[in-house]
């Protein structure tokens, strides 16, 4: 496939993991957070692991949109199409989240709620215009690159005078996660979550710029590289965080200089500043509160809001007891640490959201790296 | 007393409107409608001794050797699409499921459950190309039955066909004979179907070249058995795709799978395709592919012989059966590293992000 192989090409794999190998220091331990699900995804599907010397410690983080959306928000959106009657439309891998009641829009969908997948703003409009008299709501989720097409859809809705068409907001925010984790009380006392660095997503930096990394990686010292999806760009963006861990140096480089500046897409950033402004606090699952942290849809665009047409109060419900996504989503623990991974919780049945999307870390430790573990208990037992 | 000779001719009926006509709820119940819509529509559609005799049964001779039957639901959506329909897809998945084992697909049966208001003109399009897909596989549908539900109870046409065939004697296919050591083939070029249909879905469209590739692959599956009759397992990877198949034989046959990315052919259009919607071709279902597992000796020859028949033309061996209690089937990326093939849990979703 061209453009794509290109970045997959096993031979230049090669070379780069011989380049890690040779590059780092036996005595030390590189702990990496890829903080996107993407990445996640990548390491587990092309087998990266298994490439690089076991001084490389791949660490999880929060950024799987669908992870870290809390049990409450999705009880929200099964309320919209359950008790006020209206098509929710929503991404795929947002239908089978488990939410409260054992219920999850899969379930709630089954039951005769009015739920359709959809894979673009654009197409919540489109079902809006067909069903003039049913409340429609576009049960916007993501980080910043699925922001502004959210916010293209709420100033096309207000243009064409669309009564009908409302957006759930709970887009959330990549530097301030990342920063709340730096903060917390795991990371700061050393010892208990060593975190050497960070592999930035690029596609969220393709709108924001790698800007918004400079003050953490120097107030926390911590280098921050943007990398890419492809198996490639991830290896190369581990060679350039060990030369910056080896070199004593804390700051963002930019492996992904194909789409990401420094600035990033400043139209786009426009656009999301029109129709959204900053929500003081918003629950993460894992991490909590976090201020400032989502956005939510200013005054001006307040008629296409559904938490304000639908009066929707906010419910925080806590996690199931026996679910570590939290401490997971906070690298604090690994997949496989959690009593019920593998065993009550699989992606057919996931008890947690971290199991639910293909970017979860327990559901591509689960799809991709059974082997490994089994070779393991094999051995012990 | 009117004198006019045709309002005393007794029982017509007006022949059915195939052009405009659409699907009432009397064609399915058991009256003059229903018997018109066999008269007219299926029974010269199917033509065939069995159908003529117009029981509600037909009368089989017993063949020589182990009888094999199987049977498939069809409910794909759209009932259209490039490469086939649900039509001959309900004909080919069946004789699929029957050749499989290293039968001789014999019979089918089909049954439909039409909705209420279906055009009658799309009905005859696919009982046609039913009717064309099993005179060309030599397989007759000697049996069937038709219903009919209201409006909105389902989604335009459904049908069930069963199959029945014949084992020859000395050929022992099932998936639980697997062995630590064996050659895994596929026949062809994977996720050709999946895709296909997924260009057409709903706010998905996106074009594209590739057609189904749903096929009736019992001649091809003869050619392999009389080629290596020591074949250990047989099954089209259709719903889940390889993956799917793969565990499921790996599963019943209590031994590990280990496969290589790069030798596992897939379209380039597929490969795109499936990297823009964030799908796994292994995943994507296959109508016309065949997986093969069969001593490692015999391998090149049943290769040699799937090459040699169209539908195997671009057939390939892409791994090995290995010891492994456990069941998992791994693969070599042709990135180097190595990753579990799991099953696929409920539909693949496009991811969003």
């Amino acid at each position: 496939m061209k453009y794509v192989d290109e970045f997959r090409d096993g031979r230049v794999a090669r070379d780069l993991a011989k380049s890690i190998a040779a590059e780092v220091q036996p005595e030390r331990r590189y702990h990496l957070m890829e903080f996107c699900g993407g990445h996640t995804h990548a390491i587990s599907r092309y087998g990266l692991r298994d490439l690089l010397p076991p001084e490389i410690r791949f660490i999880h983080g929060p950024g799987c949109p669908v992870c870290v959306l809390p049990i409450g928000r999705i009880d929200s959106a099964i309320e919209l199409a359950r008790d006020h009657g209206v098509i929710l439309c929503s991404y795929g891998d947002t239908l089978r989240v488990p939410a409260s009641e054992r219920l999850s829009l899969l379930r709630a969908k089954a039951e005769g709620a009015d739920i359709r997948m959809v894979y673009s703003s654009a197409d919540a409009l489109k079902i809006a215009r067909e069903n003039p008299s049913r409340e429609v709501v576009f049960f916007a989720i993501g980080f910043e690159t699925t922001t502004p097409p959210t916010a293209v859809a709420l100033r096309q809705a207000r243009a064409e005078g669309l009564k009908n068409f409302s957006v759930f907001a709970n887009h959330v925010l990549t530097p301030s996660a990342i920063q709340n984790i730096l903060e917390s009380p795991e990371v700061r006392e050393l010892g208990t979550v060593p975190l050497d660095g960070f592999i930035g997503p690029s596609h969220v930096s393709t709108i924001i710029g790698s800007r918004p990394y400079e003050f953490f990686a120097e107030e926390f010292q911590k280098p921050v590289v943007i990398a890419g999806f492809e198996p490639l760009d991830v290896l190369q963006s581990v060679l350039m965080l060990v030369r910056q861990l080896n070199e004593g140096r804390a700051e963002v480089e930019n492996q992904f200089s194909r789409a990401v500046t420094r600035d990033g897409n400043l139209k786009a950033q426009a656009m999301v500043a029109e129709v959204f402004e900053l929500r003081e606090r918003f629950e993460w699952r894992g991490l909590g509160e976090v201020p400032y942290s989502a956005l939510r849809i200013r005054e001006a665009f307040r008629e296409f809001d559904a938490e304000v047409r639908f009066d929707l109060p906010y419910r925080s419900v806590p996690d199931h007891k026996a679910c570590e996504c939290g401490t997971i989503l906070r690298g604090l623990k690994q997949p496989q640490d959690c009593k019920v991974f593998g065993t009550v919780c699989t992606p057919d049945n996931p008890l947690g959201s971290c199991m639910v999307s293909a970017e979860g870390a327990c559901a591509a430790y689960y799809t991709y790296g059974q082997f490994k573990g089994a070779t393991v208990t094999a051995e012990a037992s | 007393m009117s004198a006019n000779p045709k309002a005393l001719k007794r029982g017509y009926i007006r022949p059915l409107d195939l052009k405009h006509g659409t699907v009432e709820m009397s064609h399915g119940g058991g009256g003059r409608a229903m018997a018109q819509l066999i008269d007219e529509l299926f029974q010269p559609a199917f033509e065939n001794p069995w159908l003529r005799q117009s029981n509600d049964q037909a009368l089989l001779t017993r063949p020589e050797g182990r009888i094999v039957m199987a049977t498939d639901s069809h409910v794909v959506s759209p009932l259209f699409f490039p490469g086939g329909d649900i039509g001959s897809l309900s004909v080919h998945g069946t004789i699929n499921d029957v050749a499989t084992s290293g039968a001789k697909p014999l019979w089918l049966s089909a049954g439909f459950i039409l909705e209420e208001g279906f055009p009658l003109a799309d009905l005859k399009r696919i009982v046609d190309s039913m009717a064309s897909a099993a005179a060309k596989a030599g397989v007759p549908i000697v049996t069937g039955d038709t219903k009919v539900v209201e409006r909105g109870k389902g989604d335009g046409v459904f049908i069930n066909t069963t199959g029945v065939g014949v084992v020859p004697d000395g050929i022992e296919i099932s998936g639980d004979r697997a062995r630590p050591g064996d050659t895994i083939l596929v026949s062809g070029y994977l996720g050709d179907h999946g895709v296909a249909i997924m260009s057409l879905r709903e706010n998905l469209s996106f074009s594209t070249h590739i057609v189904s590739d749903s096929a009736a692959l019992h001649e091809l599956i003869a050619a392999m058995v009389e080629a290596a009759p020591d074949i250990h397992c047989l099954r089209d990877p259709t719903r889940g795709g390889l993956a799917a198949t793969l565990n499921e034989i790996a599963r019943q046959s209590g031994a590990g799978m280990a496969i290589r990315e790069d030798d596992i052919p897939v379209r380039e259009e597929v490969d795109a395709a499936c990297e823009l919607l964030g799908l796994d071709p292994l995943y994507v279902a296959n109508e016309g592919k065949v997986v093969a597992i069969c001593p490692s000796e015999s391998a090149e020859t049943l290769l040699a012989a799937m090459r040699a028949h169209p539908l195997g033309a671009d057939a390939a061996i892409i791994g090995q059966v290995i010891e492994d209690s456990h069941g998992f089937v791994q693969m070599e990326t042709s990135f180097g590293g190595r990753r579990n093939v799991d099953w696929i849990s409920g539909e693949q979703l496009p991811r969003i992000c």
